[in-house]
């Protein structure tokens, strides 16, 4: 089946509707997407994504649209970048089969996209390179960026140093405090860091810090947003710069396997690796897609992060999204084991394909992250990112259910060294 | 447009007067005091009040407003509570215009059609989201017109000439001009590019403009008047509460006394 599907006036593209009284799409015939169309020009995925922003910030917003939109067909720039993530990033990273897992697992075969093999240890390094060569090209000598974790803070920092850029990184003074390592390499690669003590203290309040930021020095500043939300073109933008991850994953387990995979499963956060490895497959129907959630202690404790499994559409950080909010429209500070998670919206794409019934919202909870981090630790000798063990988590569940001539690619987003001290903090070791 | 607002602006201007529009957040400090709070301002000469809806995330506002916003947020005060806010204020004061003025969540979480419905029947006036510009606002400005309420948009230093058209176009009531680039509470106001850029405005719209962000006392109101049709002050106001959260009869006093001496110097 090919991956890329004509315009034609036959597509049902105009039954995906920004109405907001009127959006249940559950009955839509997938078939009929036109997957290459959505967003709109406008940035809408549905009721979902759009430009919510201060007109203080449009301005800034459309300079950049206007800048990609030239750049993302552009030979010289598109060399410039595939050229980074070759010899600077080390892609493609490896598809691996699980071999071993599998067999114990008995079910699927699963393959590993091995993001975590990437330079700085993540996914994040494919958008921040992007979005820096963009900066460069915009003529802005400064980049400012959002972390939670603290990986997209690293890979912003890190291709700062690489281009020459002044780099500023927002960070939660809770998660400052946490991540105490992360924030040391931000600073060994050059790059200020500023807590954040405003409202939660976390990611969303580093967002909102870079943002105001951004509004005060738009002359000579560049927005790097970490994941695939945030106001149009963003959304579009890093997942465009983060699909290489399925273009590769699809044509390795062609390779590998002979055909496509049978699953896609991915953790998602803001999602910019789940979208990123979900976006080549999604015109081919009979993947199905997994997007794994933090449960964090339990979906009806209300202390987790599962945003498309629980929430309702809203409008924060320049889109519409499911948003985790209470009764009267205030944001809801989210909690999950794992910082890269806990985010209480998700990007505006994952909200569409949810609505689509185009992917499946599942969720596992921290304990259950914690076996997949241990199992792949002890069954393949790879330490996975906390973030990742969700997704890994989710395909113990879903392997045994399948047969061992199908196949599941999983998205390994990072490497687990960051989590090192929460882990062994669990077991009561401090490192 | 609604009768107030539009009633105010013309009154003004036959007087040859200029709007003083003061802004305060909802429940900052507490749910009991916005009311009383609103009644001095129009006292001290306010013209038309902006009552802030607090939002757990106010990205455009500076450190004072995110304050104002938490401080509201501990006691949990709703946009239900903002339009009965309004309704008490409206027991004792039909002609002053009331503009709310917020984000989309705490609205849209409330749905536009009860909100409208809920806040016409209380008098409001108006309503400046922040986070929607005329882009996305299809759907809310048809809902705010069914019921009267005037859709009140944001103007930039950054915005360009085609984008004031169209703002221009969208909005009702006045049109509100950021004076600075950057969040509320910034800093350096710079009048002469104020004027240049109302000039701007005014040769596309017949709305009254209102410039905001960066006035904070008599002489910056008096400065600001000379070159709009109305002078927006909030960061200064709030500040006043965030100094003397407990004490009442001082947020009182001293709001009145800040806006009195911008009503005395902008009638000078």
């Amino acid at each position: 089946m090919s991956s890329v599907m004509k315009t034609d006036s036959t597509n049902c593209n105009s039954e995906i509707k920004n109405d907001i009284t009127d959006h249940d799409l559950s009955g839509i015939d997938l078939s009929k997407v036109d997957w290459s169309q959505l967003p709109d020009e406008n940035g809408h995925f549905g009721i979902y994504g759009g430009r919510f922003a201060s007109e203080t910030l449009i301005e800034a917003i459309q300079e950049l649209d206007d800048a990609y939109k030239l750049l993302q067909n552009d030979p010289s720039f598109q060399a410039a970048m595939d050229d980074d993530l070759r010899y600077y990033v080390g892609r493609p990273s490896p598809l691996y089969h699980a071999e071993r897992w599998s067999k114990e697992l008995g079910g699927a075969q699963i393959y590993l996209k091995r993001e975590d093999l990437n330079h700085t240890g993540a996914h994040k390094i494919n958008n921040t390179i992007g979005q820096a060569l963009l900066a460069k090209h915009m003529g802005k000598p400064r980049i400012i960026a959002e972390t939670g974790a603290g990986q997209h803070g690293v890979a912003s920092a890190t291709i700062a140093a690489r281009l020459g850029l002044e780099c500023v990184v927002y960070m939660g003074e809770k998660d400052v405090e946490r991540q105490k390592q992360n924030v040391y390499r931000m600073r060994l690669l050059g790059a200020e860091v500023r807590p954040v003590s405003s409202g939660s203290k976390t990611l969303k309040d580093a967002l909102n810090e870079a943002m105001r930021d951004w509004v005060t020095n738009v002359d000579n500043t560049f927005y790097c947003i970490g994941t695939v939300a945030g106001p149009h073109p963003y959304p579009k933008m890093v997942r465009n710069f983060q699909a290489i991850i399925g273009r590769e994953a699809k044509q390795q387990c062609l390779e590998q396997t002979g055909r496509l995979p049978d699953a896609l499963v991915a953790c998602v956060g803001g999602g910019s690796n789940a979208i990123g490895l979900f976006h080549e497959f999604l015109p081919d129907l009979d993947v199905d897609i997994y997007s794994v959630e933090p449960a964090g202690m339990g979906l009806d404790t209300g202390e987790h992060a599962a945003t498309l499994s629980t929430a309702k559409p809203g409008v924060l950080h320049g889109n519409r999204m499911y948003l985790m909010a209470d009764d009267n429209g205030q944001v809801i500070e989210p909690y999950s084991i794992s910082a890269g998670l806990d985010y209480p919206g998700v990007g505006p794409e994952h909200c569409l394909l949810i609505d689509m019934g185009r992917a499946n919202a599942v969720s596992v909870t921290d304990a259950e992250s914690l076996e997949g981090f241990h199992d792949l630790c002890r069954i393949e000798g790879i330490i996975p990112a906390l973030e990742s063990a969700h997704a890994l988590a989710y395909v113990k569940k879903l392997a045994p259910t399948m047969d061992k001539d199908q196949t599941i690619v999983v998205n390994l987003s990072g490497r687990g060294d960051k989590d090192l001290n929460t882990v062994a903090a669990l077991e009561g070791i401090t490192i | 447009m609604s009768n107030r607002l539009k009633d105010c602006f013309a009154a003004l201007e036959k007087n040859n007067k200029k709007a003083l529009i003061p802004y305060v957040t909802a429940g900052d400090s507490n749910k009991s005091i916005t009311v009383p709070l609103m009644h001095r301002m129009v006292e001290a000469g306010a013209d038309v009040i902006e009552l802030g809806i607090p939002f757990s995330d106010p990205m455009a506002d500076g450190p004072t407003i995110q304050l104002a916003c938490e401080r509201a947020l501990v006691h949990h005060t709703s946009v239900a509570d903002v339009i009965e806010m309004v309704k008490a204020f409206r027991q004792s004061n039909t002609e002053t215009p009331i503009v709310l003025m917020g984000y989309l969540n705490p609205v849209e979480s409330f749905g536009y059609e009860n909100f409208a419905k809920a806040a016409a029947e209380v008098g409001i006036d108006g309503l400046l989201t922040v986070d929607l510009p005329p882009e996305e606002s299809e759907q809310m400005s048809q809902v705010l017109g069914k019921y009267d309420i005037d859709p009140i948009f944001l103007l930039s230093p950054t915005t360009t000439e085609e984008r004031i058209k169209r703002i221009a176009n969208a909005g009702s009531g006045y049109l509100y001009y950021v004076s600075l680039k950057g969040v509320t509470g910034s800093s350096i106001l710079n009048v002469d590019e104020v004027s240049e850029k109302v000039t701007a405005i005014k040769s596309h719209t017949h709305l009254p403009v209102g410039v905001g962000f960066g006035i904070k006392d008599a002489d910056s109101a008096a400065a600001i008047s000379e070159v709009s049709d109305g002078v927006i002050v909030g960061s200064a106001i709030v500040k006043i509460i965030e100094n003397n959260p407990d004490d009442t009869d001082t947020i009182l006093d001293q709001i009145g006394a800040l806006l009195k001496s911008m009503r005395t110097a902008m009638d000078a």
